[in-house]
């Protein structure tokens, strides 16, 4: 029983260790990467590789055939430290005749990327393979299984051949990403059956099947526990079924157009999501926003992070029943969405986002009310947070709960509260730092070891104050600089037809990923989400495992993924 | 101890007492469009503009189903006819009659029926479906529903079967079974009045999220904190569908969550009312019907009340359950009638 009130005053710890990095310097992608394509070419390797200058953030792309794409990974991964940023099928056939894989790498200390493309020939059936890297890397399970699903590719070497996107009352061959896939054919169902593969079977082991419909107000899901007694020895998750098939319904709109599609992908993280789709929008089209609405939109973003942070600060009191923080946590978030709504009109801020701008600003009197708002919230949050863990049975119930460990956290690609809480320092703010986070930047990022729901609410907890006091320099800035009225948007301009890009935000639950390939007229060729939640799915049942059946609700709004942005 | 009775004492009540006293709204709210016909200058922006396709024109007129309330119609609007009300309380018993005119007012049934059919979503094809003429419209209405239009919904539902069929999907139920004879009328009435007997002062809902963006389902949450707290009104939140009254759809009906939809359904005792809620519940919102699935909540479920919103604001919701229970009635639509 450990139940010091003043545990929540934490110490941020900077340096997380780093399974693949040696030295505490920056790392050169300009001098490393030449090398080692040269050093793989030499062994008898094939290897091209290119350079794109994108919004100051240098990529680096290399392309490699197929047959041998993990080999050249498992090569890049002995001397760069690489995390999987997300992965992209493409279906090309119409003007190559091939697919096309894009791997997205980030560089641990680096502002660069590092894109591995390899390129599927379409011809036999049966020719569509290609070597998996999830044996190397496991955060690219989903994504290899869902180019499967969606692509008809086949990774080779993949551990898991199991369906994720189709479920199985999904006839064969059904490849809806595919360009010659009708969007609008409807398959028949063919079966209604479940697939859980480590049915953990013997004496004494429970299987507890919960969902896809909760008993909470809850996104739908489902979950398979084995127990043995209250013990989880197994969680098999069951996602994707909110699927609405968003990335083919874009496919051909045109880019201003899709952005209402985009922003009701996800509520809870609207405002980042369109924001990394705009970024890479304007990345293509070389425009530049107004300096008023790039700050506005760090208003937006942050004003998004406060919503979501307080009211999960509140939610995960739900999770064991401890309704005064609970309701505290509600009203809170109620009043500021409210506030959203009075400002701004929409509660969850909705259509503020627009490429090349903002569609909706902030005039003196906004601003003044939000400074008023944020001055309460500092004093609010606190007592809130007193009254959470002033209680010693709550202490109790979240130390210890729920563990992940910083290895988990690292291989399975996790970002976000989840990844700080558990000593992955990782903040797109900061590592990729995009529009206005250039030149304001949050005072400090909270990182933590224990990696348990303790952890987890304490980085929120941080997270709040920081992003409040962001905030406030941001409305001081825009007093000084920007009048009443000034420019809020520019025109997108032409956009080059079949080219790509992708930006990363950070949401409240971590670092959102939209790729895009624009077609012709600004249209969209291939749009690929990669929201936090997608990234963070995987790890919720590495951190269960050992805890008792009566957590799972904890330890799962600790995490607070939605399932909506995971499934699209 | 003492301290926090004495500091409960002292802080103020939060909850609001909609609907006996109705909140002031804020100025910026984005309500139900509504034309100036006066300065409207017919070019129709609005209607290329929408994202869901929900204004039609010739007569100009807008279908909350599928508005979600953006307000791009009133940013493209050449002689700025379009604004944008504080009209949020739109909850409807059916379907076409969330149809409405210039100024909120019902429009005639043919053709708000024929407006309810188009599909909704923000599809690369899209507008010209939309620009079609009303007869046009409604012919192809029922070409869709085929040479037998389906018959009424019989009391035990063949789900599975009016479900699995890829035609019956594209048509929402409520619309291909208009029930236009006098003595369903009356039954309809009477079976109305007598669950709204029953359900009234105690109403048990069952939350099912059909495929939303969550952004509804965080509203339903927020029913339940301090502020809004419905438990005041009699109507809670209950774990299994087994013990509710009501199902409360949320989002566009996905195909992954058809089957568990309709075995949540089939799992409420009767009397059982079905809300859909938000535009993507009324009619797919911004979401096309495609290979994932697509389409509104009756689609799939007969449903008895519509929330418009995107989401719906948390008295929109209240408005829409006392709706669904006869506690209160549908938005004055006819005074508005009278007085434009």
């Amino acid at each position: 029983m450990n139940s010091d009130n003043e545990q929540f005053l934490i110490q941020p710890v900077s340096a997380a260790p780093r399974p693949t990095d040696s030295s505490a310097s920056q790392v050169s992608l300009q001098e490393l990467v030449p090398g080692l394509v040269q050093r793989w070419v030499d062994r008898g390797g094939q290897a091209t590789t290119g350079q794109l200058n994108r919004s100051g953030n240098r990529q680096w792309s290399i392309k490699v055939p197929a047959s041998s794409l993990a080999d050249f990974c498992r090569h890049l991964l002995r001397s760069l430290p690489l995390y999987l940023i997300t992965m992209v099928g493409l279906d090309e056939r119409e003007r190559s005749g091939s697919y096309r894989l894009y791997y997205v790498f980030g560089v641990d200390k680096s502002k660069e990327f590092l894109v591995v493309e390899t390129e599927i020939k379409d011809g036999i059936p049966g020719s569509l393979l290609y070597q998996s890297i999830t044996p190397l890397v496991p955060a690219a399970n989903w994504y290899e299984r869902e180019a499967r699903d969606l692509f008809g590719l086949i990774p080779q070497g993949h551990p898991d051949p199991r369906r994720v996107v189709l479920h199985r009352h999904w006839p064969d061959g059904v490849r809806p990403l595919r360009k010659d896939f009708d969007g609008a054919y409807q398959p028949p169902f063919v079966l209604d059956d479940d697939e859980f593969r480590n049915r953990t079977g013997g004496e004494g082991i429970v299987e507890i099947p919960v969902g896809p419909i909760h008993a909470g107000v809850i996104e739908p899901g489902h979950f398979r526990f084995s127990a043995v007694g209250e013990q989880i020895v197994n969680l098999e998750a069951r996602f994707f079924f909110t699927h609405r098939g968003v990335e083919k319904q874009v496919e051909g709109l045109d880019v201003e157009r899709a952005v209402f599609v985009v922003e009701r992908n996800c509520a809870a993280c609207t405002v980042s999501s369109t924001l990394a789709y705009c970024q890479a929008l304007e990345d293509l089209g070389g425009t530049v926003i107004p300096e008023n609405a790039a700050y506005l939109r760090l208003v937006f973003a942050e004003m998004e992070r406060l919503y979501n942070h307080v009211g999960d600060l509140g939610n995960i009191c739900a999770g064991i029943g401890f309704h005064a923080g609970s309701q505290r946590g509600l009203f809170l978030k109620e009043e500021l969405l409210a506030l959203n709504e009075t400002l701004l009109g929409s509660r969850y801020l909705f259509g503020l986002i627009r490429p090349g701008g903002v569609r909706r600003g902030l005039n003196h009197a906004g601003r003044w009310a939000l400074r008023e708002k944020l001055w309460w919230l500092r004093e609010q949050n606190t007592k809130l947070v007193k009254l959470i863990l002033g209680n010693d049975g709550v202490v109790d119930r979240f130390t210890n709960t729920g563990v992940l460990k910083n290895s988990s956290a690292f291989h399975l690609g996790a970002v976000g509260v989840a990844a700080r809480a558990s000593g992955v320092d990782r903040d797109e703010r900061r590592d990729h730092p995009y529009g206005a986070y250039q030149h304001l930047q949050p005072t400090s990022i909270p990182v933590l070891q224990n990696g348990d729901v303790y952890a987890r609410f304490l980085i929120r907890v941080e997270e709040v104050n920081t992003s409040i006091e962001l905030l406030l320099q941001a409305l001081e800035v825009m007093n000084q600089h920007f009048q009443e009225e000034p420019t809020l948007a520019v025109p997108l301009g032409d956009l080059p037809a079949f080219q790509s890009a992708f930006s990363l935000t950070e949401s409240a639950r971590g670092s959102n990923c939209h790729w895009l390939m624009t077609g012709p007229n600004n249209t969209l060729y291939r749009y690929r989400i990669r929201t936090a939640s997608y990234a963070n799915w995987p790890v919720v049942p590495r951190a269960v495992l050992n805890n008792i059946v009566p957590d799972f609700p904890l330890i799962n709004k600790s995490f607070e993924l939605c399932y909506s942005c995971l499934d699209r | 101890m003492l301290n926090k009775t004495i500091g409960n004492i002292i802080n103020r009540v939060v909850t609001n007492s909609y609907p006996e006293k109705s909140k002031a709204v804020p100025e910026n709210l984005r309500g139900r469009p509504e034309v100036i016909l006066e300065s409207c200058s017919g070019a129709g922006e609005c209607a290329r503009a929408c994202p869901t396709g929900a204004i039609s024109l010739n007569p100009w007129r807008i279908d909350l189903g599928k508005c979600v309330f953006c307000g791009q119609c009133a940013e493209v609007c050449p002689s700025k006819a379009i604004k944008l009300t504080h009209d949020f309380e739109l909850a409807a018993r059916k379907r076409e009659d969330l149809v409405v005119g210039p100024k909120g007012e019902p429009v005639e049934a043919e053709l708000a029926r024929a407006t309810a059919l188009q599909p909704a979503g923000t599809a690369a094809n899209y507008p010209p479906r939309l620009l079609q003429p009303p007869e046009e419209q409604s012919q192809e209405a029922a070409e869709l529903a085929g040479p037998n239009p389906a018959p009424a919904i019989p009391q035990s539902l063949p789900l599975p079967l009016l479900t699995l069929s890829p035609k019956r999907r594209a048509l929402p139920m409520s619309l291909t079974n208009p029930g236009s004879e006098g003595d369903l009328e009356v039954m309809e009435n009477h079976l109305k009045e007598r669950i709204g007997r029953l359900l009234q002062r105690s109403l048990h809902i069952r939350h099912l999220d059909s495929g939303s963006c969550n952004g509804c389902d965080w509203e339903l949450t927020t029913l339940l904190g301090p502020v809004q707290d419905i438990q005041r009104l009699g109507l809670d939140f209950v774990a299994s569908p087994r013990h509710a009254d009501l199902l409360l759809v949320t989002g566009v009906m996905t195909r992954n969550l058809t089957i568990a939809a309709i075995r949540t359904y089939r799992a409420m005792p009767e009397p059982r009312l079905v809300v859909a809620v938000g535009a993507c519940g009324c009619s797919g919102g911004v979401f096309t019907t495609n290979y994932a699935g697509g389409g509104g909540t009756d689609t799939v479920l007969p449903v008895d009340v519509y929330i418009p919103g995107c989401p719906p604001r948390p008295q929109a919701l209240i408005h829409g359950l006392l709706l669904a229970t006869g506690r209160l009635e549908q938005h004055k639509k006819e005074n508005l009638k009278a007085g434009s």
